[in-house]
């Protein structure tokens, strides 16, 4: 059996490890290499070649109290940042946004509940709670879409993803995914333009309503 | 081609030094090597000379304060620290918390395999040796790429930037260390 497997590129592996990535894309690339050793090991051979760019940079001197004063404060006692480690199915940098605390949810209807992290001018993120067998709503989205499964798994038209897979969808794919039977599917899904919130019905009605 | 030495570089033996001794005269190579080129990197990105000091500052404590995430079974010292310099530079610039990946934590109880270490070095020199032989186009797209001034459509666009290759190699080489550190534990 052919297990798919779904990665994250390698132009946005070198985009994130330049630190050149949307904060939403960001959030699910740290989120997927938590939880993808191959990813990881992706991202490091990125950051070796980053690494190459600054050891044969152009040197430029440093001021002569620069290093007098990096050294006087090596023994400072350090204000330890609080780190939000993985709680169940989120992990790490995940923790980190919701600041140690369980997502607040928001029910959009037949049993789907949203909880957004962000939504501004760098695109939006948000986790998605779908039942098992629920189809995912309001999936309208302008430009890229990167979706990361936390817990469960869902199928659309491309394929099958479960924990740990992203689907990498841009806007002109036109799909439906469905959560699959099994655990009920939370997801990580980041776009790179805003969450609109025009609609009066949820775009699942719409094809009744002819919308 | 570099010869592949017995020992690791002067780089990981001072970093080592920093992170098992908290060993400040090997942190001070440590800055003396890197405290320069961090600099005239960080400037590249169009920052003036005294706030490029002030990243270059943070980035040195942090790698003094955070010297026990050093893997160098995993990573090269200058990686390492490219990383760091690259999330301190975009924390500056965009005033927000860039998520990064959970930390691994090496198992204290691991003894350091001097082997792997130096494998991952080695992986390391030849991929220096390939990008010294880029042409100037190619190395000007890849510097672009690595100090942050190219969008992930503008990287993934490249079509002439052997960045695959590059990768695959290195990545190549990664996993298999990855893979006898695995056996190894």
């Amino acid at each position: 059996m052919v297990v798919a497997r779904h990665y994250i590129s390698d132009g946005m592996l070198a985009a994130y490890a330049s630190g050149n990535l949307p904060h939403p894309f960001a959030l699910v690339v740290a989120a997927h290499v938590s939880m993808c050793e191959d990813c990881r090991v992706a991202l490091e051979a990125h950051q070796t070649v980053g690494g190459a760019v600054l050891e044969t940079t152009e040197v430029v001197n440093v001021s002569s109290e620069l290093k007098n004063n990096i050294l006087a404060l090596l023994d400072d006692p350090v204000v330890a940042t609080p780190v939000f480690r993985s709680s169940g199915v989120y992990p790490e940098p995940v923790m980190e946004v919701l600041k140690g605390q369980q997502p607040q949810w928001k029910k959009l209807g037949a049993g789907v509940k949203q909880s957004i992290l962000s939504n501004d001018e760098q695109g939006s993120v948000r986790l998605l709670y779908i039942p098992a067998g629920q189809a995912v709503p309001d999936h309208s989205h302008g430009g890229l879409e990167l979706t990361l499964v936390l817990q469960g798994s869902f199928s659309d038209e491309t394929g099958h993803y479960g924990v740990g897979d992203v689907e990498v969808a841009d806007e002109n794919l036109d799909h439906t995914p469905i959560a699959n039977a099994g655990p009920d599917c939370i997801c990580l899904a980041a776009t790179d333009a805003p969450l609109q919130f025009s609609q009066f019905l949820p775009r699942l009605l719409q094809p009744l309503f002819k919308i | 081609m570099r010869q592949p030495s017995a020992e690791p570089s002067l780089q990981t033996q001072w970093m080592l030094a920093v992170r098992d001794a908290r060993d400040k005269a090997a942190f001070s190579e440590l800055f003396d090597y890197f405290g320069p080129r961090l600099k005239g990197f960080v400037m590249r990105s169009g920052m003036s000379a005294a706030q490029a000091e002030e990243v270059v500052q943070d980035v040195m404590l942090t790698v003094w304060r955070k010297a026990d995430l050093f893997d160098p079974h995993r990573a090269q010292v200058s990686a390492w620290i490219y990383q760091i310099a690259r999330n301190r530079q975009i924390d500056v610039i965009r005033k927000e918390k860039r998520p990064v990946p959970e930390e691994l934590r090496e198992d204290p109880e691991v003894e350091p395999d001097a082997s792997q270490i130096l494998a991952v070095e080695q992986e390391a020199g030849k991929l220096k040796d390939a990008l010294a032989r880029l042409n100037e186009n190619q190395r000007v797209i890849l510097e672009k790429a690595y100090l942050g001034e190219l969008t992930h459509q503008e990287i993934s666009a490249q079509t002439g930037l052997p960045l695959g290759t590059i990768k695959s190699r290195i990545r190549l080489g990664l996993e298999r260390l990855r893979h006898e550190l695995g056996e190894l534990r």
